[in-house]
């Protein structure tokens, strides 16, 4: 059986370490942010962190669509899945996010039919198998899974499917970069770049990264030689002065991305004036809505939902966290209030968020690093 | 930022609109295809993708993954050759 | 890393501190969470089961209970709701069977009798409870256990799933066996009789939810046998458990926090096929969190580790056993993981339901 080229080879990954070490010996403290929440799990799955030299310090950054998930909007999604006959769908992610008072797996227990799936399409397999019952996605996501919703809107409409809904709660990228770059509290010398969300957007939107901001950023793959090569790449360009957007994924990004899948997120959605991000506020033009012509599919226009938006709670520090202005181990409620079997805020419940890694994955007390030696 | 994985496109399915049977390492599942309909370069039997939630988001270069790789090993390769020039000028 | 060194220190020393608190219960009504076998299955034990019955987390697993001078009858029990009921290489009937023997087992008792309780829904099929009965009873014989008493009750429609089932075993064992987590030491080594994650991924795929085909199957399988092998091969043996919901990982977490040292596994020996690591990759789960119900783990003293890993890999159940992992004195009450690239992660105890990652 055929296997696609393996990005975990440890053999290779100590060549790409020593070329770091290379790199960084005289440089200053660098910081980088890993923007997507998919690099920060792999960084912390396969303990990459402490690999790296001491003066290498990767800054975890917003890109986890779970984590930005404001409290008020898990209420709406739990006001509209206690609505009688619905079926609420929705990613297994979303079943531990805080609302106010409950999340959804409590509220599950409590009698709301709230049903995990793994793909958009499930949703309409439910529909059509349940046709009396209302079903309702709940959408999450950047631009890497916003293609997949709309499709599936498209396909909804025509196997005229009247009982399916979705709660878009669809976000942008570029406009996550740019809060985090026009962020005073921080300084950070360089991105590893959204690598999935680069197979649908291209690499051309991070332009103005380098060309506006000064900082480079390294379009980057999951895997971890992926993730070290552009640790790699980024030191290479700071040893000489260099600010530029390169492409590491190249065997999945292309420069233009996916048109087909550009143009259906174009074809089904428009953008929001504001949206409300979870520690960081209202962003302009940050998320996605529907387009009046699918305003039919609208979950949000069918159940009139409360939208009341709930302050974080004052312990909270996910905002400084998801802006990468704190580690996670500086939030005073990290490890003791807020643990993944109790947590206060979302940057511990999503398997992404940097607190719910560094805690499940990189909160011991290790032992000496182990030196990397040349290969 | 989403779990992404390479699978590979074990049959089109005819009977179907964009939908495909893709193999991950002996798991094969259905995947909606719509969003690789490019008639210019049509994804055919054999082909690798990149798989999220279902949906096949962009075609994988097995070439470009090969060369990514193979650049990564021969970067030891030059760290040896220059710590064996510098062994040699001693 | 590195950074400020001595504050995370102080921070790791707070997190374990409040770590070790008996896990509270937040929640008001009971939740799927409670029935995975990780955090918030302790803390529903914790904070109600066992202080009405004044037990100890050890009583879960077996009890004890000394009858004459030379043997103690051990006694465990287990409640059955798997749905499916039946899945590729494995049945509810196989499970309750099999379950409760290798609980007695891996106590080191020689697993002798059971009783066999049965709830069933009104509407199930007379046939298929037929079919289950004789398999359970199929099951029994193989692993030389008599089912010698047991009960059926009927509820209404939609409140069984079909149908439950619960077994209680009585197994006999020497008085004066030394086995458990007081027995542990650090340099000991952790063994696997096999492939994990089987279970679990064969019933999410048997479940057709996800829409998966593949051909994984459940390990489930009576290890009476395999244990009595490596307790007469010479290996000093000092732990055992079947890793079941919650996976190898569960376990591990529990044998570290009961045992008051740290484990530390090796990702490159961890034993897991090609499928089961397609589906969790796929899903976005951890083959260390997946279900088994038909491996054996052990820990036995350094010297005898091969001799243990020999014995395991001569019976037919074992062919796939590895030497996965050492007890240590650092980070006690830890279980890390070294990673492929020589990195390290903490491994920890399961938090609710393995949902599926995916985004």
């Amino acid at each position: 059986m055929n296997q696609f080229p393996d990005f975990r080879d440890p053999r290779a990954a100590r060549i790409v370490l020593s070329r770091i070490a290379e790199l960084a010996t005289g440089q200053p403290h660098r910081k980088f942010m890993e923007i997507c929440g998919g690099h920060t799990h792999s960084i912390y799955r396969h303990g990459l962190e402490e690999l790296l030299p001491q003066n290498v310090e990767l800054v975890h950054g917003p890109g986890c669509p779970v984590c930005v998930i404001p409290m008020g909007r898990i209420d709406d999604a739990i006001y509209i899945a206690s609505q009688p006959n619905v079926v609420f769908c929705c990613f297994g992610d979303m079943l531990r996010v805080p609302g106010g008072k409950l999340n959804l797996l409590e509220a599950r227990a409590r009698g709301a039919d709230i049903r995990v799936v793994y793909s958009p399409m499930d949703v309409l397999t439910i529909a059509e198998r349940e046709p009396e019952r209302d079903i309702v996605f709940l959408a999450v996501g950047f631009e890497t899974t916003t293609p997949s919703t709309a499709v599936t809107v498209l396909e909804a409409r025509r196997r005229k499917l009247s009982n399916y809904f979705v709660m878009s709660n669809h976000i942008r990228i570029v406009p996550a970069i740019k809060a985090i770059l026009d962020s005073k509290d921080l300084d950070l010398d360089g991105f590893i770049g959204p690598g999935h969300v680069g197979t649908v957007l291209g690499n051309h939107p991070y332009e103005f990264v380098a060309s506006e901001y000064g900082k480079p950023l390294v379009t980057a793959g999951f895997e971890p030689l992926d993730i070290l090569e552009s640790v790699m790449r980024l030191l290479a360009q700071k040893a000489v002065g260099r600010c530029e957007v390169e492409n590491q994924y190249t065997r999945a990004v292309r420069d233009a991305g996916n048109p087909v899948a550009i143009g259906v997120i174009d074809k089904v959605f428009t953008v929001r004036p504001h949206f409300e991000w979870r520690g960081l506020g209202s962003i302009e033009h940050s998320a996605l809505m529907f387009r009046d012509d699918f305003a039919e599919f609208d979950a949000e226009l069918r159940y009139s939902v409360p939208g009341i938006q709930i302050a974080d709670p004052k312990s909270c520090q996910c905002g400084e966290v998801l802006r990468g202005a704190i580690r996670p181990w500086e939030c005073k409620v990290f490890g003791t209030a807020c643990t993944p079997e109790t947590p206060i805020g979302t940057c511990m419940v999503s398997s992404e968020g940097a607190c719910a890694a560094y805690y499940n994955y990189g909160r011991f007390n290790k032992s000496p690093r182990i030196p990397v030696t040349a290969v | 930022m989403c779990v992404g994985i390479p699978a590979m496109i074990i049959s089109i399915n005819n009977d179907k609109a964009f939908s495909a049977i893709v193999d991950v390492e002996g798991v094969r599942r259905e995947a909606n295809i719509a969003l690789l309909a490019d008639p210019a370069d049509p994804v055919r039997e054999g082909d690798w993708v990149l798989l999220h939630v279902g949906f096949a988001m962009s075609k994988l270069d097995e070439a470009e993954a090969r060369s990514t790789l193979e650049f990564i090993r021969a970067l030891g390769s030059v760290y040896d050759e220059e710590v064996e020039a510098l062994r040699v000028q001693d | 890393m590195g950074h400020d060194a001595a504050g995370r220190e102080r921070l790791h020393a707070r997190i374990e501190k409040w770590r070790r608190r008996p896990m509270r219960l937040h929640d008001e009504v009971i939740t799927t969470a409670h029935g995975a076998g990780g955090k918030a299955s302790q803390a529903l034990l914790n904070s109600v089961v066992f202080p009405a019955f004044e037990m100890t987390g050890a009583a879960m697993d077996g009890a004890v209970l000394q009858v004459t001078p030379k043997h103690d009858l051990v006694m465990t029990t287990d409640s059955f709701v798997v749905t499916p009921r039946k899945f590729p290489g494995g049945s509810i009937a196989r499970l309750a069977v099999n379950g409760t023997v290798n609980d007695l087992a891996v106590m080191g008792a020689i697993p002798r009798w059971l009783s066999v309780a049965f709830v069933l829904e009104e509407g199930l099929p007379i046939s298929e409870f037929r079919d289950t009965v004789a398999e359970i009873a199929l099951a029994a014989t193989e692993a030389r256990v008599g089912i010698v008493t047991g009960d059926t009750k009927v509820v209404g429609r939609g409140a069984a799933d079909g149908l439950y089932v619960t077994t209680t075993g009585i197994g006999v064992r020497q008085h004066g066996i030394k086995l458990g987590p007081s027995e542990v030491q650090p340099d000991d080594v952790v063994l696997v009789s096999g492939n994990i994650g089987d279970h679990g991924i064969a019933v999410i795929q048997a479940r057709g939810e996800l829409d998966l085909v593949s051909d994984v199957s459940s390990d489930c399988a009576a290890l009476h046998t395999l244990v009595g092998d490596l307790l007469v091969s010479g290996a000093n043996v000092r732990w055992m458990r079947d890793p079941t919901r919650g996976g190898v990982a569960s376990s591990m977490n529990e044998l570290a926090m009961d045992a008051e040292l740290g484990v530390r596994l090796r990702e490159e020996n961890l034993p897991v096929s090609r499928t089961v690591h397609g589906v969790c990759e796929l899903l976005g789960l951890d083959p260390l969190y997946v279900a088994n119900e038909g491996k054996l783990l052990a820990v036995v003293s350094p010297e005898t580790a091969d001799k243990a890993l020999t014995s395991l890999k001569d019976h037919e159940l074992g062919r796939n056993s590895s030497i996965i992992g050492v007890i240590t004195s650092e980070n006690p009450g830890i279980v890390v993981l070294e990673t492929l690239f020589g990195g390290t992660r903490v491994v920890d105890m399961l938090v609710g339901d393995p949902l599926p990652r995916i985004c």
